[in-house]
């Protein structure tokens, strides 16, 4: 007899006020393989995997799981139904052992007490039979991220899951640790569990899949095998035109210096140096891009350049004056700019109306500032340019930011910071959870910024934004600058084994 | 030296606390023999300092079990004023121990409020948490005003005397009745043999184990059964989750918003129990204004003992010590300033072992300036002496390490369904 | 949404105090008593000429706290301090008021200045303790607010004292030039005629002064944009150059300032000097303006318009047999409530402009938090 499939979706809806999440998608997951789910940013992926996992409850739409119809509540529900789900952004407490967060929710007893001996003794085990091991009694704040994404793993097999979810698992992982995670999805595959792949990384999909749906606009599009199609066919079955890719273009980059970072060091709270000897150029258009794994001293960088860590030491010269000492205020007078990675923590006032948020880092400046006022007229008027010329849907400068997608409010900061004329832009991770037309945006307001003789400063995790947006690459691994790299002669396998120190010799 | 103190360090936490303990007692011992006076380390100042730290316990506590949820809990001063006015009626109408469970009720009412106010209304922590003390001041006044004005002994800011807890002597310890057997006083009679430090040692102890309440020890008891509820049980551990990390909580099925209701109802009980022990074991009487900011001191033992049940004893104790001084008279005070000064001269000595250059002088010029007054003022005056735990409490703060490490999710605005 | 704004800043208060005023007379209602009759006796006192113009006088001191107050608030600072602030303040402004005698304007001015840096002084130690060793402001302020009581219980019996040999602890008396003038003479210009006594307090022109003073700030100025940004996205104000530091001791240093001249409306228009039971509770009362007037100067003057009614039609129900303080159990539900109400109104307004932007900027596939 034919096993009834692990899971199968039919007709599920989930709208949000003024968007449609999912559209009357159909899904069916085998038992006892690994299903790849693929689109780009926004086609309705997360969503769809969290109505899976009770986090979300459907609008329209059934869900059977093991051939049962179920209807979840809560995680609980789906927990107790065999279904455990790997978040891309991590659900872990950082102050709580790896132990207290595996078995969070589901302790096991020992009269009124918690039997600490038997957790332990199971997540060792669990660690060895899928190679994914670890310490119970280490806190998870000093775990690497592939440690971490363990941690999320063994949470999930610790309840028994038969049915796991992984929510673009590699989304923070380098070649080598995303090889290391494929022998562990294979070793579950193999135990009989039936695996569901997040991802928009096609190569990756192509690899580990059996079989892979591709959505797009909330819709399935297509269920293929990884026989059945190669990168470029899945391609365009998620976005139906062709992905930007690295272009030969006329370079545009001068020789006049205009950041000039030496020997730029910063020691963390527990003396440890979290960087040391950084030293790079940015020249008049230019696009310089820093590579590297997230937590390897990017933040930290971006940080000590902007004045945001006054215990900096070594020397940052802008324009040939030396700012190390400056304040944050007086740095971006000077002429430097910067696009945050978390637009909504460090560069927003979500409940404040888009021409304050326009002023945002640029408060004392022309045309924002007149005098010790606030020039609300003028600020209105420049908001209204950055608006049209960046693309900024919006009905208008006096909504509240938080209004806006996450694609807008990005875009608004960009122009925002564009439109500031610095000299250079420290742009950090410009595109990350943004919608394709958003990301194309940024990416051509980048590169025009760059012709117009702009220096940028290139953060990302991105790949495939390094190699297409750079001129030079250097990459951050551990707080140090290891490699400087020329965008022309990389692949992404050579610029992940440098992210991970492993230097040329692991170049295949 | 250097090494001396380096094996110190390494010694294990409690064996630290006890050599820091007994040093402070030789600092205070020292302070006596020069002023002459011998109040500081007396049994009557350890009683005193033991009762005294009680609610300030029981407050902290509840700060702690909220907090640790991630609510914070600045209400407790209004929780702690119901606790006084309901564990008085309380008694007034009944008896002592009904006293205690009406006084529970009392802060379990307002807990619950400010469980409302932040858990299933998003409300700004601290802002719900003023509105709670301003609310019970003025519902307890309403509330006095309607009941004990028309009674003898009663006003709107009194209530009529009221019957107590009972006190109790250790056996043996502090000579107390062994099934009727009244049993010698061990620690009484050393105290007073005189012995250098050994004596005042004893007085300290005799202190704490004599003429003890109920209340008090069942305030005690609470510190090992909290910590033992808050890292052993998995009530606690879910608990726990919710104030580092909600959401994580939430993707495991924990009932965040439900456990976050219960830790602020417990800590309201907390602090409502403060409230009926200043009433029932210290007053005899509820009066307006008798919780005298102790919540708030009870908020600065939870942050100076960093969110530990233990921590929090140990704050508790320090303030409770500094209460109980503005009762003791000025003469007290003034010892305590002189060991005060000794003591951060001998810090600012170790600062400089550890080439902690400015740290050592700041320490020595603070010291300085202790001992100037130790020398300039003969008499504290009254009115002044009233300030000392609040002094206390915010010189204690001041000087705690930074690195005090609170709840990740402390404070934080959390909704069901909603991402970070 | 459209009259979002309306809904937040009129609608919120006016449930609140519905809400407030109800359960206070289902309380009445416990112990006998009418509430309507109650409350009708209330309005009937309270709005007597006289009564309206201790209303307002009332008001003053009210609304100068919730400056303080609020200016706080909108960093983000929970500034519990104004209450011991404004005692020592006007402890101190009292004492070196009554040591000379210049023309009115600078006597007066002069005596605003000792308060003014007096309480900016005395928050300044909550400000640095806060900043130099992450003090939480909340506890430091009320731990300072004892020692306020306690040093100027002290400093007053024994340095401020006046040496009369009466009956009564004060201060010496503020000369004439010192004393703010009663605005009654303004009020004949329209016919207004107060029984003897009921005099409308000249600082009340300060305090209109003072609430266009902190909305210009607030609201208009550089600084004041830094303050908000502060208190609304404290990482996101840094990464923009505001020092976090900076903008602390500056908005406590200001809230100080005018936290210390709350005491001198009645210093310098009614006492004349400092007695030993110098009003209390301007400070605590202060917040629940605040709050209730949602950090708005306009919202605030109403609030401390309505405490202060509330406060001099209280009155009245002593000699009716009502507990007068059954107006301090409505402030307190007033607070919780207009807190809670606020919280509820404004995320449903933020809801609808949200849903209404994304609708009117049409129907592009969007993303929603990381699909």
């Amino acid at each position: 007899m034919v096993q009834a499939p692990a899971v199968e979706l039919e007709g599920v809806t989930k709208r949000y006020p003024g968007v449609v999440a999912n559209r009357a998608v159909a899904l069916t997951i085998e038992r006892g393989e690994v299903h790849a789910v693929v689109g780009e940013n926004g086609a309705g992926k997360s969503t769809l995997m969290k109505i899976v996992y009770g986090m979300v409850r459907p609008d329209e739409g059934t869900i059977r799981i093991n051939g049962e119809e179920v209807a979840f509540h809560s995680p609980r529900d789906a927990i107790e139904a065999g279904i455990g789900m790997v978040h891309q952004h991590f659900m872990l407490a950082d102050n709580l052992t790896v132990l207290e967060n595996v078995i969070l929710g589901a302790e096991p007893r020992d009269g009124l007490e918690i039997d600490f001996e038997q957790a332990s003794r199971r997540i060792r085990e669990l660690g060895e039979r899928y190679g994914l091991n670890l310490n119970p009694q280490q806190k998870v704040e000093t775990l690497s991220v592939g440690e971490r994404q363990r941690v999320e793993i063994i949470k999930v097999l610790f309840r028994g899951a038969g049915i796991l979810i992984l929510d673009e698992p590699t989304a923070v992982l380098v070649p080598h640790e995303v090889e290391e995670l494929f022998d562990s999805i294979r070793d579950l595959k193999g135990q009989g569990h039936t695996v569901a792949f997040i991802s928009h990384k096609l190569d990756e999909v192509l690899a580990i899949a059996d079989r892979i749906t591709v959505m797009r606009d909330g819709r399935t599009v297509a269920t293929v095998t990884p026989d059945e199609v190669d990168a470029r066919q899945l391609a365009e079955l998620m976005i139906g035109s062709e992905l930007p890719s690295p272009e030969t273009r006329e370079s545009t980059v001068q020789d006049e210096v205009l950041l000039e970072v030496r020997d730029l060091g910063l020691l963390s709270e527990g003396g440890r140096p979290v960087l040391e000897g950084i030293s790079f150029r940015v020249r008049r258009g230019e696009i310089v891009g820093i590579a590297g794994v997230e937590g390897n001293g990017q933040a930290q960088l971006v940080d000590s350049l902007m004045g945001l860590a006054p215990s900096a030491i070594g020397d940052v010269v802008l324009n040939g004056q030396s700012i190390i000492g400056f304040t944050t205020r007086e740095r971006r007078a000077s002429g430097i700019g910067l696009i945050p990675e978390d637009r909504q923590r460090q560069g927003l006032l979500l409940p404040s109306p888009l021409w304050e948020n326009a002023a945002l880092g640029h408060q004392d400046q022309e045309p924002f500032a007149n005098g010790i006022w606030i020039d609300k007229r003028s600020a209105r008027v420049r908001t209204e340019e950055i608006v049209s010329r960046f693309d900024v849907m919006t009905p208008g400068v006096d909504v509240p930011a938080t209004a806006l997608s996450g694609g807008n409010q990005q875009k608004l900061v960009v122009g925002r910071e564009i439109m500031a004329e610095p000299r250079v832009l420290i742009a950090a991770q410009p595109t990350r959870g943004i919608d394709v037309g958003a990301q194309a945006a940024v990416w051509e307001e980048l590169k025009s910024a760059r012709s117009a003789g702009m220096g940028i400063l290139l953060i990302s995790a991105d790949l495939d934004e390094l190699i297409g947006l750079s001129d030079t690459i250097h990459v951050l691994f551990e707080g140090r600058l290891v490699a400087k790299l020329d965008p022309s002669e990389i692949t992404p396998e050579i610029l992940g084994s440098h992210m991970t120190g492993a230097g040329e010799a692991k170049a295949s | 030296m250097t090494a001396l103190v380096e094996r110190v360090r390494k010694l294990s936490r409690p064996a630290r606390l006890t050599i820091i303990v007994s040093v402070a007692v030789l600092m205070m011992t020292i302070a006596e023999i020069v002023t002459g006076t011998t109040t500081l380390t007396s049994r009557s100042t350890a009683s005193a300092a033991l009762r005294l730290s009680i609610p300030i316990l029981l407050a902290g506590l509840g700060g702690l079990y909220s907090e640790r949820s991630g609510v914070v809990n600045i209400g407790l001063e209004g929780m702690m004023i119901a606790g006084t006015w309901f564990a008085a009626w309380g008694a007034w109408s009944f008896g002592p121990w009904e006293g205690v469970i009406f006084g529970l009720a009392g802060g379990a009412l307002f807990g619950l409020l400010h469980a409302l106010a932040t858990v299933t209304f998003n409300v700004d922590h601290i802002v719900s948490g003023v509105a709670i003390n301003i609310l019970g001041l003025g519902a307890m006044r309403f509330l006095s005003s309607i009941v004990y004005t028309p009674e003898t002994g009663g006003s709107v800011i009194q209530s009529p005397p009221v019957t107590g807890v009972s006190t109790l002597n250790f056996p043996f310890l502090s000579g107390g009745n062994l099934f009727g057997w009244h049993t010698p006083d061990f620690f009484g009679w050393l105290e007073l043999q005189n012995i250098f430090l050994l004596s005042d040692f004893a007085g300290i102890f005799r202190g704490f184990t004599g003429g003890v309440s109920w209340l008090t020890l069942i305030g005690l008891a609470l510190v090992p059964l909290s910590a033992w509820l808050l890292w052993r049980t998995a009530w606690g551990l879910r608990l726990r989750s919710c104030g580092e990390d909600p959401w994580a909580a939430e993707s495991l099925g924990v009932p965040v918003l439900r456990m976050k209701y219960y830790a602020v109802v417990i800590s309201g009980m907390l602090a409502g129990l403060a409230g009926g022990f200043l009433v029932l074991v210290q007053a005899g009487i509820y009066r307006e204004g008798m919780t005298g900011g102790r919540g708030f001191i009870g908020l600065g033992a939870m942050i100076f003992g960093n969110w530990l049940p233990s921590g929090v004893l140990g704050g508790s104790l320090v303030f409770g010590f500094g209460d109980s001084l503005s009762f003791r008279g000025p003469a007290v005070v003034r010892s305590l300033i002189l060991a005060v000064a000794i003591g951060l001269f001998a810090a600012a000595v170790y600062a400089v072992t550890r080439t902690r250059v400015r740290t050592a002088v700041i320490q020595a010029l603070v010291a300085i300036g202790f001992l100037a007054f130790f020398l300039t003022v003969q008499v504290v005056p009254n009115q002044l002496l009233s300030a000392t735990p609040y002094l206390i409490t915010l010189l204690v703060l001041a000087a705690a390490s930074q690195r005090l490490r609170m709840p990740a999710a402390d404070g934080a605005r959390y909704a069901k369904g909603e991402a970070r | 949404m459209r009259g979002g704004r309306f809904l937040t800043a009129v609608v919120a208060p006016a449930v609140a105090l519905v809400i407030a005023f109800g359960l206070a007379a289902l309380a009445l209602l416990l112990v006998d008593i009418n509430p309507i009759d109650a409350y009708r006796e209330m309005i009937s006192f309270g709005t007597t000429t006289a009564s309206l113009i201790i209303t307002v006088n009332n008001a003053v001191p009210l609304f100068i706290s919730a400056l303080a107050v609020g200016i706080g608030f909108k960093m983000g600072l929970f500034n519990i301090g104004v209450e011991g602030t404004y005692l020592i303040a006007a402890l101190f402004a009292a004492y070196v008021g009554a040591l000379f005698s210049i023309t009115t304007v600078l006597h007066v001015l002069s005596i605003m200045l000792v308060a003014v840096l007096v309480g900016a002084l005395w928050a300044w130690i909550p400000a640095m303790l806060k900043v130099k060793r992450g003090v939480h402001e909340v506890i430091s302020t009320i731990m300072l607010n004892f020692i306020a009581f306690a040093l100027s219980a002290y400093l007053f019996l024994n340095v401020f004292r006046a040496e009369t040999a009466g009956l009564t602890l004060a201060t010496d008396l503020i000369p004439e030039s010192g004393r703010m003038p009663s605005l009654n003479p303004l009020l004949g210009w329209f016919g207004i005629e107060p029984r003897a006594g009921a005099n409308l307090h000249g600082f009340l022109l300060v305090a209109i002064l003072l609430g266009i003073f902190y909305h210009y700030l607030v609201t208009k100025s550089r600084f004041g944009y830094d303050l908000r940004a502060a208190g609304i996205n404290p990482s996101a104000a840094h990464a923009s150059g505001v020092s976090p530091n900076r903008m602390i001791i500056w908005t406590m240093m200001i809230s100080g300032g005018l936290a210390g001249l709350v005491g001198l409306s009645q210093l310098l228009g009614f006492f004349n000097q400092y007695p030993q039971d110098f009003p209390r509770n301007y400070g605590f009362n202060g917040i629940a303006v605040a709050l209730l007037g949602r950090n708005h100067p306009v919202g605030m003057a109403f609030g401390a318009l309505l405490f202060g009614f509330m406060q001099r039609s209280a009155l009245i129900l002593d000699l009716r047999n009502v507990p007068k303080e059954i107006v301090t159990i409505i402030q307190g539900i007033v607070v919780l409530a207009v807190v809670i109400v606020y919280e509820v109104i404004s995320r449903y307004v933020q809801r609808r402009t949200v849903a209404a932007a994304a609708r009117a900027t049409a129907s592009e596939p969007e993303t929603v938090e990381a699909a």
